[in-house]
């Protein structure tokens, strides 16, 4: 079990360093970043001085290395646009894309898992195949429409809920069901195959052979084990809603981190957007590992291994 | 008095299989019934449909179920909840999954009687620790704690026993308990059945492949095939005079009761199970038997050649 | 000394359900609208009522056919420039199909080489395949591909070039399992005695026999692709202006939505249906396969 979670860190590490390696390189793509800084109208001694005033006259490699030994120790930079350390702007807009990735998180998981029992519980029947088509849909839906459709349905024409902003919490009610729409139909179908699995197993049998009530036999001794791959989906699903947000937060004009970036690739503020970068998966491989050890606390199978 | 368990006529189908066509039996209080056939004969889905716990597709129907005089075909879900494991309870062949993998056994003990006999979690522990002792499990209040994982198969058959007892049940169905466990333990488990059977004064359906174990334990057998009982009756009567010919070819190298010898192959009869079609008539047997001629196509009566043995032949009694 | 055990009967939970019906039909109106689009992508040219570029400012946001006042000749109405809505519509399905299949051939070429090599060969290749896909699964996808489009310059090219980079993960998963299952069957390991190549049995044994999976994600991926180039061309790093992609009519009619919401409900209904479609066509191709692919 230790070795286990081990070895998984060390692979968390080298998951990490990788993507380092790529978002250093993806920003070094366009050529001379110094020309692409200095702006359209600027003079060749412009330039020189942006190359040096940035450190791009160095080689390549003592730029990475520079930028890996200083985020090790939490430094990410400063800002080209902001002049600010680009760390105290993530720190700044993260609270809105971690409220705005825990609400769509609650609403999906709110949807799906009554969903998924359901259809379970009914499987073959027409519940099941309309919970089937919702999931369907769900898919098929372009979330950057939807979270336009409902600005004109709940934000204009019934005026229920603001358009855009961060000032409160109903203003995270519609980008979190935009957001949670994307994980519904994943969180659905798993909840829906492992209840199935879980109900024709043999443990079912003998628990209805207990005469235990119907709760009892759904919720504490099916859902507890149709939940192990639906927690670690979940914690898959958190992650890329993280990453997904980022079209989101611009058609509510939330400002998140995801807003952050798509600003700073506009402005080729590469500092920042390597960094968002990073940080983004370093939050996914983290929520990954969450997910191996919640796996461990509800599969006693895995503690003991 | 009336039967504990007491099955008349009983009728499940699965789509247009026709898994039991019209068995009858009955379990006396403090008697062991075995109930004997080859695989697929319809041995587990009489057992479940006493339990109500067929798959959905499953339809059943009977002239009469009754347990203690109680109908069970008009019982309704939540009354046939209380019953089971309270009253009538019932163990499974498959012990390696029978029990739920994300709870310790402790839990997975206490529940049941939590559930019937309202009873607190320190009665139930410690009632669950004393049956846990009762099946020959050592270190009880140990085993309590740990998870069906940790558990050999002879281990975790023996918690499902404990398990079944928990509310004093009358009736015990006990499907096949010891088909999935080693040689070694499969006896074990079934002397402790047995001698549960006999201490408690429970009721058991013994459902077997096993006929040393039917030699050995039963009180009465029926012999089932193709989802009818075929013959029926005490044990000593059953092997000593068999009289239905598919009887005869299960018992061919057993002579008398407790003088079985072991290893040796049993019931070569050639041939399987039919699959029976709806509007079937006379004797599903009639493929394998020798004795077989034309009229065993048509109605085959029941003979009763003494008041505790009956069988399905057209032969004469 | 038991009776023989010679065929266990049906277990329970084995039951099949009778859903054909359903699935049929649900496949088939996917695979209507797939042929659709691909008869309005391949004869986008001829189905254009009129140039979807050409702006015309007298008739700027006509509205469409089921509306009061609308006009005989744009179908669906003029968008902000006066640029008939009906023939973008079509050009845009043209550009998300050829988005679609072409990021799903390159991310295909990529996952599939990488997921068939781990799963043949095992052990290090297979390590080094799995890190491969931990790795690009961690990466969020829309940022960096928002990230190179900004960095680069918006262009059709680029943009297959990313997606595909980006999108290989599930064709090496479901390659890499599939393929696994393969490699231990009886005639694989016969072409190993007859002494085959390990390229030709990986060409000639595996690849056929896993191919009805890869279909099925490709179906997947295809929808994939689409819905995220319309999600970058929506943010303006996608495909570039003028051309019609629908997630970029979007972009472009949404400062008129309050007051036209039919601007935005067009191309959006038009990308939705499309996604449905092939995702419909998918998961009937799966269960006429008994393909899985989920890993
Ligand atoms: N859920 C089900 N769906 C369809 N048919 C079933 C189902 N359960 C049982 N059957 C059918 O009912 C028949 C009787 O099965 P049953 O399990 O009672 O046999 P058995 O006598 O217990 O055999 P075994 O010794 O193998 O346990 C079998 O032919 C089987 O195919
Ligand atoms: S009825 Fe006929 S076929 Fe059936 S057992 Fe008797 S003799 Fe044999
Ligand atoms: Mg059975």
């Amino acid at each position: 079990m230790l070795q286990f979670f081990v070895r998984r860190l060390i692979v968390a590490l080298l998951v990490a360093a990788t993507v380092m390696t790529l978002a250093f390189v993806l920003t070094r793509l366009s050529g001379d970043l110094a020309i692409s800084i200095a702006g359209p109208n600027a003079t060749q001694a412009d330039v020189d001085a942006v190359r040096r005033a940035y450190g791009l006259d160095r080689p390549l490699l003592v730029q990475f290395f520079d930028w890996v030994g200083r985020a090790l120790t939490g430094d990410l930079g400063q800002s080209y646009f902001f002049k600010t350390p680009v760390s105290a702007l993530i720190a700044e807009r993260m609270p809105v894309t971690l409220t705005l990735g825990l609400t769509g998180l609650v609403i999906a998981l709110a949807v799906s898992l009554p969903l998924g029992i359901l259809a379970a519980v009914r499987e073959n029947t027409a519940i099941d195949r309309l919970v089937q088509v919702v999931a369907l849909l769900g898919q098929a839906m372009p979330s950057f429409w939807l979270g336009l459709l409902l600005m004109i349905v709940f934000g204009l024409q019934l005026g229920w809920l603001p358009i855009s902003g961060t000032g409160s919490w109903d203003n995270y009610v519609m980008p979190g069901v935009v957001l949670a729409f994307s994980a519904i139909p994943a969180l659905t179908r798993l909840t829906r195959a492992g209840m199935i699995q879980s109900m024709a197993s043999d443990y079912i049998r003998t628990a209805r052979a207990k005469g235990l009530s119907r709760a009892s036999i759904l919720l504490k001794h099916a859902l507890r084990n149709a939940a192990i791959p639906v927690v670690a989906i979940t914690a898959v699903q958190l992650g890329f809603m993280l990453g997904g947000s980022i079209v989101i937060e611009q058609v509510f004009a939330l400002h998140g981190v995801g807003f952050l970036a798509w600003e700073s690739i506009g402005k080729n503020d590469f500092p920042v957007v390597q960094a968002v970068v990073l940080v983004l998966a370093v939050i996914y491989v983290a929520l990954t590992m969450l997910a191996d050890l919640m796996n461990a606390v509800l599969d006693p199978r895995l503690r003991a291994s | 008095m009336t039967a504990l368990l007491e099955i008349e006529q009983l009728q499940v189908s699965f789509g247009s299989t026709a898994a039991v066509r019209g068995a009858s039996l009955s379990v006396a209080r403090g008697e062991t019934h075995c109930l004997v056939g080859e695989s697929g004969c319809g041995k587990s889905v009489t057992a479940l449909s006493v339990m109500n716990l067929l798959a959905p597709n499953a339809r059943r129907s009977a002239k009469r179920l009754a347990f203690e005089g109680q109908d069970l075909l008009g019982l309704s879900d939540s009354g046939m909840a209380n019953l089971r494991g309270n009253a009538m309870a019932m163990i499974f062949q498959e012990p390696m999954t029978s029990l739920n993998p994300a709870y310790t056994v402790g839990s997975q003990m206490t529940e049941v009687l939590r559930r019937h006999k309202r009873a607190s979690q320190r009665a139930a522990t410690d009632r669950a620790a004393d049956l846990l002792a009762r099946v020959g499990i050592t270190a009880p209040g140990l085993r309590l704690g740990q998870f069906p994982h940790q558990l050999s198969g002879g281990l975790r058959q023996r918690v499902m026993i404990a398990m079944a007892l928990m509310c004093e049940p009358r009736l015990l169905i006990a499907d096949e308990p010891t088909t999935a466990l080693d040689v070694t333990v499969q006896a074990q488990i079934l002397r402790l059945l047995s001698r549960l059977q006999r201490d408690l004064g429970l009721g058991m359906l013994l459902i077997t492949h096993d006929l040393g174990i039917v030699a050995r334990v039963a009180h009465r057998v029926s012999v089932m095939y193709a989802g009818e009982v075929v013959e029926s009756a005490p044990t000593a009567e059953l092997f000593a005079n068999p009289r239905h010919p598919y009887t005869q070819g299960l018992l061919r190298c057993v002579p008398v009761p407790g003088r079985i010898k072991r290893d040796e192959p049993l019931g070569s009869i050639p041939g399987t199970v039919p699959r029976i079609a709806p509007g079937f008539a006379g004797c599903a047997f009639r493929e394998r038997c020798a004795f077989a001629d034309e009229s065993c196509s048509s109605a085959i009566p029941r003979h009763r050649p003494s008041a505790a043995h009956d069988f399905l032949c057209r032969l004469p009694a | 000394m038991s009776i023989a055990t010679a065929s266990r009967g049906a277990r329970r939970g084995e039951r099949r359900s009778p859903r054909r019906g359903w699935r049929s039909a649900s496949t088939w109106i996917g695979a209507a609208i797939v042929a659709i689009a691909a008869f309005c992508a391949v004869f986008a040219p001829l189905l254009m009522p009129h140039d979807p570029f050409a702006q015309d400012l007298g008739k700027r946001l006509l509205v469409p056919f089921w509306m009061e006042g609308s006009d005989p000749e744009h179908l669906l109405g003029t968008d902000q420039l006066g640029r008939d809505y009906l023939s973008r519509l079509i050009y845009g399905c043209r550009i998300s199909m050829l988005i679609g299949v072409t990021v799903s051939v390159v991310s295909g070429v990529i996952g599939i080489t990488l997921g068939v090599l781990g799963g043949f060969f095992g052990g290090r290749v297979d390590d080094a395949v799995l890190f491969a896909i931990t790795t690009r699964l961690s990466i969020p996808v829309v940022l960096v591909a928002l990230a190179v489009v900004g960095l680069l310059g918006s262009s059709m090219t680029l943009l297959v070039a990313t997606l595909g980079l980006l999108l290989w993960d599930r064709f090496a998963v479901v390659a890499r399992s599939t393929t696994m299952q393969v490699r231990n069957l009886d005639f694989v390991a016969a072409a190993w005695c007859a002494g085959c190549s390990r390229f030709r049995i990986l060409l000639h044994e595996v690849l056929p026999n896993i191919a009805s999976h890869l279909v099925v994600v490709a179906t997947l991926e295809i929808a994939l692709a689409i819905l995220l180039e319309a999600a970058l061309s929506f943010l303006g790093l996608g495909v570039p202006p003028p051309l019609p992609s629908w997630g970029l009519m979007i972009a472009e009619a949404k400062d008129y939505m309050f007051f036209s919401p039919w601007v935005i409900v067009i191309p959006g209904v038009a990308l939705f249906v499309l996604v449905l479609g092939i995702n419909l066509f998918g998961d009937g191709l799966r269960d006429s396969f008994g393909a899985r692919s989920d890993p």
